[in-house]
Parts: C-alpha cells; sequence; structure tokens
C-alpha cells in the first residue's frame, strides 16, 4: 500500500530514542466514521509490542490502548511499551497514532470527537486486542480513551489518565492559552501553517525535552501540510453547548459517572491548560480512582516523570483482589463519638454559661469570648448558613483564618457538615502555600482580608468567604461572595428541623475530615488526610496521654493542638500574638492569656518560648501567679533543647514540661516530660542504660501507639523487612496508631510508599530505641550520610557539635557519591560568621575533635551566616539544599550563601 | 624477592626501597644519584640510557617503577624522553630479563581534566584531556605500561594523591618556602577538598601492591589517605608544621588559573628553570576538589593507611622543630 503522504525514508522509527523500530507498524482499517464515506479504508500507524512478545514466546497479562492528544503522537508512550516488553511482567502495549496525526494517514477530512471514538473503535476492532484493555489518555486523548472505555465494557479493566479533561467545570471559562489557539486571527497560523502549536507545546516539558526526543515529538508534522489534523483538533474542542462535537463530550462526561472499573491519575500540576480544577472534576466523576500529582511536573507529565513504573505497579495490583489497604489496628467498626461530643455535652449541661473559648486582645483583657451554648449556637447557625451557601458532604472549605473565635466556629460547622477541612497555613511560605491551596483545589475559602487578598493575586480556587462583612466595593474587588458573619445570620434563621441541624447529625466516621500540611522542609509541603475516626482517635491519643479531661483550661499558642480544645472539652483561650509567627508570643500575653481563664495547660511552640523566656521580665506580679498556676506544658513541632525546658520551668515552677515528638501523619508519637529528658541524658553520659544516646531522645509511644523501626542498610536506605524495637539498632522510624493520617492527598505514590508495611505509617524520620524502650530520633532517612565503612545519621555528631560554645544551630550532611560520601559539619557560629565559606582552621578542628567524640569523621566544615530552616517551625535545617551547597562548594566554587 | 626500584633517590622511591628492604627482600635501586637507603644495591644512571637500563633490570623479579621527570615547567620534549621513552624502554628491559611483576607508579593527574573530582575512582587515563606535559606524559607511560600486561608479565598501576611527608620538596617545601614569603594565596577561600597522601601510606600501598599483583594485575588504582579535607586547612596544618603563618589572602580561582597559564607559558618561553610563582596546573590543584573513593583500592590491596592525616602533621611537626 502506498500513500501519496508517506513520509519517506525517516519512517519508520528511523533512530527516535528509547523507540524500538521493531514496534513501529502500520495497518489498514475499514472505516465506519461519518466522516468518511462507505468502504473507506484508512492507513494507521502505531507502536505496539505484541508480535514482539509472541515472537519471544510471552503471553501479555492484557493490553494497554494508549492515546496521545495534539500535538503529539504515539512517541509520548515509549516508556511504557518498553516497561511492558519486560519479560517479568508482560503487557501488549498498543500506542495509536491517531487519524490525520503522528505517522497515520492524512485524511484530508475533518474529524470531530465522536468520528475519533468510532475511529478507535474500528482500529481495535481490526487489531483484536489481548483481553483485559485498559485504556491510557492525555490530553485529548484522555477524553478519546475513555470515549472507547465507555463503548467498550466487555473488553476494559481499568482506565489510566494524564493531564486531560472531559467536562469545562461550571463558572470557569477555557484556558486563556486554548482561547488563544482557537481564536480566528491566531488558529490557522498558529496551528496548522506554523509549528508554533508543537513549539509551544513541547516548551511545556519540565526539565526542557532533550534535542533530539523533541525532533521526535517534531517528526510527523514538519510542513504545514502534514499539520492540518493539529489545527482540526483545537477546533474541534467544545466551548459551549453549541459546539457539534459538545454531546459527544457531555456523553462521556456524563458516561464516566458509572464507569465502576479501577482508574488512575497521575498529573502534572504545572499546567497552564489542565490544571488542577480539571483532575478535580474527574476525581469528582471517578471518586475511587487512585491520584498522584507529581509536583513540578507539567503538561507532558510522561515526558517529565517515570511513569511506567507507577502504571505498572498499579497494573499489578489489578490482578490482586483489592490490593494492600492500610490495615488499622485496634479501631472498633463503629460507635465513634463524633470529635465534637464534648462541647455539646458542655452545652447542654449546668455550665453551658461558662466561658469556653476566648481571645485576648493587646491590652491583656478578654477580646472576644464565647460560653459552650453561645459556641453551640454559633456552629449549628453557621452549619446552617454554609449548608444554604453549598456546603456539603465532602465539600473542600479552605479555613485561612488565625486560630480564635472564628476559626473555633468555622472548623467545627465544617466538620459537622462533614466538608473537608483545608488548614495550609502561612507557615509554608508563600510559595509552599500557594502550591498546596491549588493542589488541594478548594471549593470554598474561608479567609481573613489578607488570605482573599493572597488568593486572589494569586489565583486560588474556591468561592470566597471572607470572615467580616466587607464593604461592596472591597467584596468585589476580592471576588467575596458572603462572610461568616452573614451566613450565621441566615443560619440562625433556618429551622432547626431541618437534617443538617443539631448535634444529631454526625458524619460517616471513615469519611475525610481534614487536610493538614506537612511543613515542607524535606520537599514540597504534602497534603495528608485524615477521617472522622483519625482525628476522634488523635483527640483520644491527647486525652488519655496527657490527662486532659473536660474541665481543664487551656492557653492555645501552637494551632494544631489548640484546635482540639471544645472537642477535649477544655476551655481555650488564645493569647495575644501573630499566630503565624510564633515567635511573637511574649511573657505578658501568655500569663495574660493564663490569668484570664486560670489556665490549668499552655500549648505553645518552642520558637514560642525561646520568646516568652527572652520577654519574662515583662510579667507582672499578677500574671506570674497566673503562670505558677499552670501544671501542664505542651512544647510540640520541633525538639526543645533541654536548658530551653530547664528555663521555662522556672517560670512555670508546677507545670509538667512535656515535649511530644510526631508529624503532621500522626500527631502526637511519642512523649517526654524535662524528668524524663534528663534521665535519659543521664543515661546517655554514663552509658549504663544499652542503646541510650547518640540522637533525641523523645521518650515512649504515647497511648495506643505502637512504634518500631526497619533498620538501615549500608546505602543508607531502610528496605522492607521486619520492624524491630531491638536497643541501639538504628532504622526509619514505624507508628502504628488509630491516629495516623488515612493517605496522602493526591499522593498515591507516596501514600503507597509510606505504608509499604501494611499497618504501619513510614515517618521518614530515623532513630533508634535504648533498652529502657525510649525512642532517640537520629534524623530524617533522607539525610542519611553514607560514607565508606559507615552510615552517618546527623543529629548525634551535630548535638556534640553544638555543645561547643562559639557553635549556634549545626547541621551533618554528606557531598559525594552514595556510599563513599565525606562528611561535612555546617555550622552557625557565635557571633555570626561575616560571610559562608570555610570555616577557620582552629575553629574547624574543634567541631572535628567534637563530632569524632560522637564517632563520625568530618571532612571538612563550613560556616555559615545563618541556617536554611523551614518557616513554620524555624527550626527544621533544610539538610538537602546544605548539601547541595556544600558539594558545589567543596568543589572548589565560590561560596554565595547556601 | 629480588625488587628494583626505579627513583629511589626521591621521597616516594626511598620510602618504598625502605619498607622492601625491612620486609627483608633483595632490592636494588635505580636512579641519577645514589639513594642513600642501607641494605640497597645502587645501580646509577638514567631511564634515558638503554646500557645502564638493561644492567639494573638484570636478576629482578619485579620491578617498581617511580623514576619520573616531576616538574610544573620545563620543555615538553624533556617529558616525553624520561617518562614515555624511559617507560618504554623500562618495560621492554624487564620483560627481556624476565621481570614478573611490574608497579607502575602513577598519579590521579593522568585522568584529571581539571573538573573537580568528588569520590570518584581511577577513570581511564587520558593523555588528550590531562592538563599539563608531566601528566599527559605519565598518562601515555600508564597506557602503554597497561598494554604489556599479560599473564607472565604482570603490569599495574598505583596513582598515589599528592604525597607528602617530612623531607618532602614538592609539596611540603615549596608551600612553606611560599607561605614564610607571604606568597601563598588561598583560591576560592581554600574551600576544595582535597585528599593526599602521608609518604608511608603511599609506600605500603605500593609494595601491598606487589604482593597482589594477583588481583590487580592490568588496572590501575588511585592510592590516598581516604581524608579530604579544605586545602586552605590543609596549608594551614603544613604551615603550622613548618612554624611559618598559614595564608591568610584568597584570590578567585578563575583568576589564579588564568594567571597561571600566562605565566608558566612566560617561564618555559624564556627558558627559566626555576619554579614559576603560579601555574595553571598548581592552580586546578589548589583550587579544584581532588578526593577519591577509596573503598575498592582498600579491598583489592588488603590495605589500609596506617598514618592519619593528623598523625602524618603531627610527624611534621617533630621533623621541623627537631
Amino acid at each position: 500500500m502506498v500513500a501519496a503522504d508517506w513520509p519517506g525514508a525517516d519512517w519508520p522509527g528511523a533512530g527516535w530514542p528509547g523507540v524500538d523500530p521493531e514496534w513501529s507498524r502500520e495497518i489498514a482499517v475499514a472505516s465506519t466514521s461519518a466522516a468518511d464515506d462507505p468502504g473507506t479504508v484508512r492507513r494507521w500507524h502505531l507502536l505496539d509490542n505484541g508480535a514482539q512478545l509472541s515472537g519471544r514466546g510471552l503471553t501479555p497479562a492484557g493490553t494497554l490502548l494508549c492515546v496521545h492528544g495534539n500535538p503529539t503522537w504515539s512517541y509520548l508512550w515509549r516508556t511504557l511499551l518498553a516497561a511492558g516488553s519486560d519479560s517479568a511482567r508482560p503487557w501488549r502495549v498498543v500506542a495509536v497514532d491517531q487519524l490525520d496525526m503522528g505517522f497515520s494517514e492524512r485524511t484530508g477530512t475533518f474529524r470531530r470527537l465522536a468520528d475519533r471514538i468510532n475511529d478507535l473503535g474500528d482500529l481495535t476492532d481490526a487489531l483484536g486486542l489481548d483481553v483485559p484493555v485498559v485504556s491510557v489518555g492525555h490530553d485529548w486523548g484522555g477524553v478519546i480513551s475513555l470515549g472507547w472505555a465507555l463503548a467498550h465494557p466487555e473488553q476494559l479493566a481499568g482506565v489510566v489518565l494524564t493531564n486531560t479533561a472531559v467536562h469545562q467545570p461550571s463558572g470557569s471559562s477555557i484556558p486563556p492559552a486554548l482561547r488563544l489557539a482557537l481564536h480566528p486571527a491566531v488558529h490557522r497560523w498558529g496551528t496548522t501553517t506554523s509549528d508554533s502549536f508543537l513549539r509551544v507545546t513541547h516548551s511545556l516539558a519540565h526539565p526542557p525535552l532533550a534535542a533530539d526526543v523533541r525532533s521526535a515529538f517534531m517528526a510527523p508534522y514538519r510542513g504545514a501540510g502534514r499539520r492540518a489534523g493539529v489545527g482540526n483538533f483545537v477546533a474541534d474542542i467544545p466551548v459551549d453547548a453549541s459546539h457539534p462535537s459538545f454531546p459527544a463530550l457531555s456523553g462521556v462526561a456524563e458516561g464516566l459517572r458509572g464507569l465502576e472499573v479501577p482508574a488512575l491519575m497521575l498529573w502534572g500540576p504545572r499546567d497552564p491548560i489542565f490544571s488542577d480544577r480539571y483532575l478535580k472534576d474527574l476525581i469528582g466523576r471517578l471518586p475511587h480512582a487512585k491520584v498522584h500529582r507529581f509536583e513540578g511536573a507539567g503538561h507532558l507529565v510522561a515526558e517529565d516523570r517515570d511513569i511506567a513504573t507507577p502504571v505498572f505497579d498499579w497494573l499489578a495490583e489489578l490482578g490482586r483482589d483489592g490490593g494492600p489497604e492500610l490495615q488499622r489496628p485496634n479501631v472498633p467498626a463503629d460507635g465513634v463519638p463524633p470529635l465534637w461530643a464534648p462541647l455539646i455535652e458542655l452545652a447542654a449541661g449546668a455550665a453551658g454559661g461558662d466561658t469556653a473559648v476566648a481571645e485576648m486582645a493587646a491590652d491583656g483583657k478578654v477580646a472576644r469570648s464565647l460560653s459552650w451554648r453561645e459556641l453551640e449556637q454559633g456552629i449549628d447557625a453557621l452549619a446552617a448558613g454554609l449548608t444554604e451557601a453549598g456546603v456539603g458532604h465532602g465539600s473542600r472549605v479552605s479555613l485561612m483564618v488565625p486560630p480564635g473565635v472564628d476559626l473555633t466556629v468555622a472548623l467545627y460547622a465544617c466538620l459537622r457538615l462533614g466538608a473537608v477541612v483545608v488548614v495550609a497555613d502561612a507557615g509554608l511560605g508563600r510559595r509552599g502555600l500557594s502550591r498546596a491551596v491549588k493542589g488541594a483545589t478548594p471549593d470554598f475559602l474561608i479567609g481573613i482580608d489578607k488570605a482573599l487578598a493572597a488568593a486572589a493575586v494569586l489565583g486560588w480556587p474556591g468561592r470566597r468567604i471572607s470572615v467580616q462583612d466587607l464593604r461592596a466595593g472591597r467584596r468585589r474587588l476580592l471576588g467575596v461572595e458572603t462572610s461568616l458573619a452573614a451566613l450565621a445570620r441566615r443560619g440562625s434563621g433556618v429551622s432547626p428541623k431541618l437534617p443538617c441541624r443539631g448535634p444529631a447529625h454526625a458524619p460517616d466516621p471513615d469519611a475525610d475530615a481534614a487536610v493538614l500540611f506537612t511543613s515542607g522542609s524535606t520537599g514540597p509541603a504534602k497534603g495528608v488526610l485524615y477521617t472522622h475516626r483519625q482525628l476522634a482517635a488523635m483527640r483520644e491519643t491527647v486525652a488519655e496521654t496527657f490527662g486532659i479531661s473536660p474541665g481543664a483550661r487551656l492557653v492555645a499558642g501552637f494551632a494544631p493542638f489548640a484546635l482540639l480544645g471544645p472537642a477535649l472539652g477544655a476551655v481555650s483561650v488564645t493569647p495575644a500574638m501573630d499566630v503565624t509567627a510564633p515567635r511573637t508570643l511574649t511573657a505578658r500575653a501568655l500569663a495574660d492569656a493564663a490569668a484570664a481563664i486560670d489556665a490549668t495547660v499552655v500549648f505553645a511552640s518552642p520558637a514560642a518560648l525561646r520568646n516568652v523566656l527572652a520577654t519574662r521580665d515583662g510579667v507582672s506580679g499578677g500574671g506570674r501567679k497566673a503562670l505558677e498556676g499552670v501544671e501542664l506544658l505542651l512544647s510540640a513541632g520541633a525538639p526543645v533543647p533541654e536548658p530551653l525546658l530547664a528555663e521555662v520551668q522556672r517560670l512555670l515552677p508546677r507545670a509538667s514540661l512535656h515535649t511530644p515528638y510526631g508529624m503532621t501523619e500522626a500527631l502526637p508519637v511519642t512523649d517526654i516530660s524535662l524528668e524524663q529528658i534528663q534521665a535519659a541524658d543521664a543515661d546517655a553520659a554514663a552509658g549504663t542504660v544499652a542503646g541510650a544516646g547518640d540522637g533525641v531522645c523523645v521518650g515512649r509511644p504515647v497511648h495506643g501507639a505502637r512504634v518500631a523501626v526497619i533498620p538501615l542498610a549500608a546505602d543508607g536506605t531502610a528496605p522492607v523487612t521486619e520492624p524491630v524495637t531491638e536497643a541501639g539498632v538504628t532504622g526509619e522510624i514505624l507508628v502504628s496508631s488509630p491516629h495516623v493520617k488515612e493517605a496522602y492527598d493526591r499522593l498515591w505514590l507516596t501514600q503507597l510508599e509510606s505504608s509499604s508495611l501494611p499497618g504501619w505509617h513510614r515517618t521518614g524520620d530515623v532513630g533508634h530505641f535504648d533498652a529502657a524502650g525510649r525512642l532517640w530520633v537520629e534524623g530524617r532517612l533522607a539525610h542519611v550520610v553514607t560514607s565508606p565503612g559507615a552510615v552517618v545519621t546527623p543529629v548525634g555528631a551535630e548535638q556534640a557539635i553544638e555543645r561547643l560554645d562559639d557553635v549556634g544551630l549545626a547541621a551533618v550532611v554528606g557531598v559525594g557519591p552514595s556510599g563513599t560520601q565525606a562528611v561535612v559539619a555546617v555550622v552557625e557560629t557565635v557571633p555570626p560568621a561575616r560571610k559562608a565559606g570555610p570555616a577557620a582552621p582552629q575553629l574547624a578542628g574543634r567541631v572535628r575533635g567534637a563530632a569524632l567524640a560522637a564517632g563520625v569523621s568530618v571532612s571538612a566544615v563550613l560556616a555559615v551566616t545563618a541556617q536554611p530552616t523551614d518557616i513554620r517551625h524555624n527550626a527544621k535545617i533544610d539538610r538537602t539544599r546544605l548539601s547541595r551547597w556544600a558539594s558545589r562548594v567543596l568543589a572548589g566554587g565560590r561560596p554565595g550563601q547556601p | 624477592m629480588r625488587v628494583l626500584v626505579t627513583g629511589a633517590s626521591g621521597l616516594l622511591g626511598r620510602e618504598v626501597t625502605r619498607l622492601l628492604v625491612r620486609q627483608g627482600h633483595e632490592v636494588a635501586t635505580f636512579q641519577r644519584r645514589p639513594s642513600g637507603v642501607d641494605g640497597a644495591a645502587d645501580f646509577c644512571g638514567s631511564v634515558t640510557d638503554d646500557d645502564a637500563v638493561h644492567r639494573a633490570v638484570a636478576g629482578a623479579e619485579a620491578v617498581i617503577h617511580l623514576a619520573a621527570k616531576v616538574s610544573f615547567t620545563g620543555r615538553a620534549a624533556e617529558f616525553d624522553e624520561v617518562n614515555v621513552e624511559g617507560t618504554r624502554r623500562l618495560l621492554r628491559a624487564a620483560r627481556e630479563a624476565g621481570v614478573r611483576d611490574v608497579v607502575f607508579v602513577s598519579s590521579p593527574s593522568v585522568a584529571n581534566s581539571g573538573a573537580a573530582i568528588a569520590g570518584l575512582g581511577a577513570e581511564p587515563a587520558d593523555p588528550e584531556r590531562a592538563h599539563g606535559d608531566y601528566s599527559r606524559t605519565k598518562a601515555e607511560a600508564e597506557l602503554l605500561a597497561l598494554a604489556e600486561d599479560a599473564p607472565e608479565f604482570r603490569v599495574a598501576a598505583v596513582r598515589p594523591h599528592i604525597v607528602w611527608g617530612p623531607g618532602d620538596t614538592q609539596l611540603v617545601e615549596r608551600v612553606l618556602a611560599r607561605a614564610g614569603r607571604g606568597r601563598l594565596p588561598l583560591l576560592d577561600a581554600g574551600a576544595a577538598l582535597i585528599d593526599t597522601t602521608y609518604v608511608d601510606n603511599a609506600a605500603s600501598a605500593i609494595v601491598a601492591a606487589l604482593h597482589r599483583m594477583e588481583n590487580i594485575h592490568g588496572r590501575a588504582l588511585v592510592v590516598s589517605n581516604g581524608e579530604p579535607r579544605p586545602v586552605g586547612e590543609l596549608l594551614a596544618g603544613i604551615c603550622a608544621a613548618g612554624g611559618v603563618p598559614a595564608p591568610s589572602w584568597s584570590v578567585p580561582g578563575g583568576v589564579a588559573r588564568a594567571a597561571g597559564a600566562v605565566v608558566e607559558k612566560l617561564w618555559t618561553w624564556a627558558g627559566r628553570k626555576d619554579e614559576p610563582p603560579m601555574t595553571r596546573f598548581l592552580a586546578e590543584q589548589l583550587s579544584t576538589a581532588h578526593w577519591f573513593d577509596q573503598r575498592e583500592t582498600q579491598e583489592l590491596l588488603n590495605w589500609t593507611p596506617a598514618v592519619s592525616l593528623d598523625e602524618g602533621l603531627a610527624r611534621l611537626t617533630e621533623h621541623y622543630s627537631s
């Protein structure tokens, strides 16, 4: 068969990187599409490893039917072809070139979506696929692959989607980039006459495509005559309901809701066209889908990241029944009291008129407070108002309100409605926060002015709700629909008979309740999903471990635990401070807050404690007395050095001082008090308890939690083995508890990794137990240094170095290849160095000596003016960044700043 | 074993000879001046003299070849004559004399194109990319030596990295002389991470190589202390040992490398025999990382460095204070 548009000698497969020429084939297919006259035969080109597999005597487990979008071609799927050809898990992979695209025939017709779906069916009928079939699609090829999937239920076993869309979410317009491409003045020239559309698409790769790969993507589209399909594809995008392809698209979009086969979505969020809102729409249609967003990847996610490994891991899971679900220990099937049960009890009881929540003003007086009854009524009214505004079960609501009365009411109102609260805080930094909010795609954003202004500037998703009523101009400017105040007014008028009202209404304990974010000190911040059951378990853990029961009165200087106040039945007061900057808590503000409610418990971050000590002279006699009444201090978020705690003890003489250890995924995991820290340090110094020392002692597991480690291998990783708790064995720390997170949000691969030991959460921290059952944390798994003959965990040596008088924060990092890394100590000096670079030989010698005493041989000592730390805690050193910097400096580059 | 050591009058050659004598081997040496090692028989002569080479290898079972022209400057032809042709001549004579094993003492600079080396092993010698006549000719010689390797004529290359110790004229004396006159700058604040080899360790590794030819013949191995340090600290340590002030001023590495290239050319053009104040090679050595993966070397040689860097510096201090 000879076609007029035969591309010539460069076909087939003339040296395209990553493509085995044997995969390239062509097939003549009788067309039944409306675009063709009856009896028309079309020539298709595809990449197909089927013949090769049977030639090797391999029987494929099924077929991956891969459909490219515009303007790519089957080349996009080469990594799947290669992975499918692995004899250990053979899959036939058929990657088609759509008609008028790639190296398939140039038909001279205008093929619409319905034609293309039908075309694909014609092709697969002619090909004869090995069942079961999993469809794979990208860009507009995603829609076509889904159209095929819906039409072939008997063959279909699953769907894989990458950066695609099936529906224009209401109230939004099509992406500006596409609007431009569709503009009559631009369309023909941009897509067909010139190769602009191709070039722009190829430029969306992060990192940029290699020259040979770019050239392979361009190969079938050289010459305007070969690009008609590119232009037609763009013209076939249904911008509104009047478009001829709109019915076909709607058919696919609606048909998806009934699709019950397993689904996998792999997404590159840096996509100017198929942004997160389209992912959200797809998740709404296929709620059972496994979803992974590759932070930093873009439209060409198959080029930016390895998608073959996750696709084949997922396929392997399809073969098993149900797959490895996280087993939850010690969880009763039902009878979980909702998080707010104590609140309702107190509101209805004799003490209903007593203060439940309060906020302090800067003058030391109570600025605002609500009784238990008022709190319950406020929550109830707001819940009703939010329902009217459209917030319901499963709605995602981003709360950008500082801790205090408003946040407490809004949070519990959302939880009661079964909405999922998204709590991203300013501690992530502007960029991290923006990324987090966009990735979580909230439906609603409740925020203070500052947050709403940022949302407007940075284009955060979600319908906007302000806290207070705003003037009309401001409201328009910020795109705000309503306010919490207005919603509460509206809600209090709603009949109390509505099902959303009242204490009886409790959501499914296994429904999603909250998305919290990790601090992002080890990579982009990750969303962590909690169910209602897990939040209730967290409340139980805190209550049981620390003995906090109804009647307790707590000063909430640290957000995560502070929100639990009403759930614990505890009176809570927010001190006058900028809660987004813990360092702003003064001793006086703390004392005023304590005095206002005769506080028994204080929650404060380590950074806040430092400032409290620095400002302790500002406390009056009355304030001092109030602080003397405190019985318990909890300080979490980062390790608290013993000398700091000892100082705090003088300010809170009667209090038991506790520094629980935990992470966003499990709050808390272990607990230790000042006395226990001192005992542990003494044991480490005396060497009498096996395993004591070399790390930060974080104490014993909290109520209901089990903790163990999986030992580190010589290459610094923690391969899956039997968890142990043997003294002195260093490994990755695991936790198992009813209050461990449900999953990472839209990070399926991360979730798989973190739960690769069924029943356990892998924390990514490393540490060991001592013979007394105490856990010692030695750092992050990702920060382990592999020097020749020794795996070095950073914390032990860092502590030894920090004991030198003229050293502040120290970090131990590795440079060079894994297994033969040189150990580098990076120190902040007192007073600070004038510029970053090698430490003076004298200091270097002492640092080296201190590290050696802790068993670590240091090659180089570098001084920095300030360590790069996370914004949230101002304590977690970014060792990964330091390591990159140290590598550069020690290779002989100019120092600069880390 | 009857062993011939060439270049035994140098710092490392003398130490290798001493060690072999201590181990009870029958040791002969070959170089232009007497080695001065008790218990070794000296043949005096040059590797450029065919007859002298033949006389020296006669009766030897093994040869350790250290003799080379080591300098930052000089005419290219001299380097070729001594380092390349001298090696070729020695190998031919050794083979004819029935020598079984040859350890060719080389240098990591044979595989160094000027880029930083952080934790690599022994990369292939590359005369095309090696910087300077010394490295280029050593690379050529190593390639031709290893090409001679055969079951009955085993050749291995050992590349000790920056050998120093008491009595060292190449590094220690130069550092002290320059630092003493205040003419030793740090390049880029002296941050480049550099591994070195204390002379006793280099010697013991070379002798270990002779005993492990079975495992290593046909290969090149880098040898070092396995203790990389920022170059500024190393220089400070050497200066402290020699009782001179440590270098305290820094110039950008790029400037020094450019200046070195110019100075080097001027010196050669003027035919000066003394060492120039800066050469490109020296600037590179002082401003880019050079440290190596020692795991394979230590395993293959069944050897570990016995003298740590700090112990070496202590011995240097003792040497200068006595």
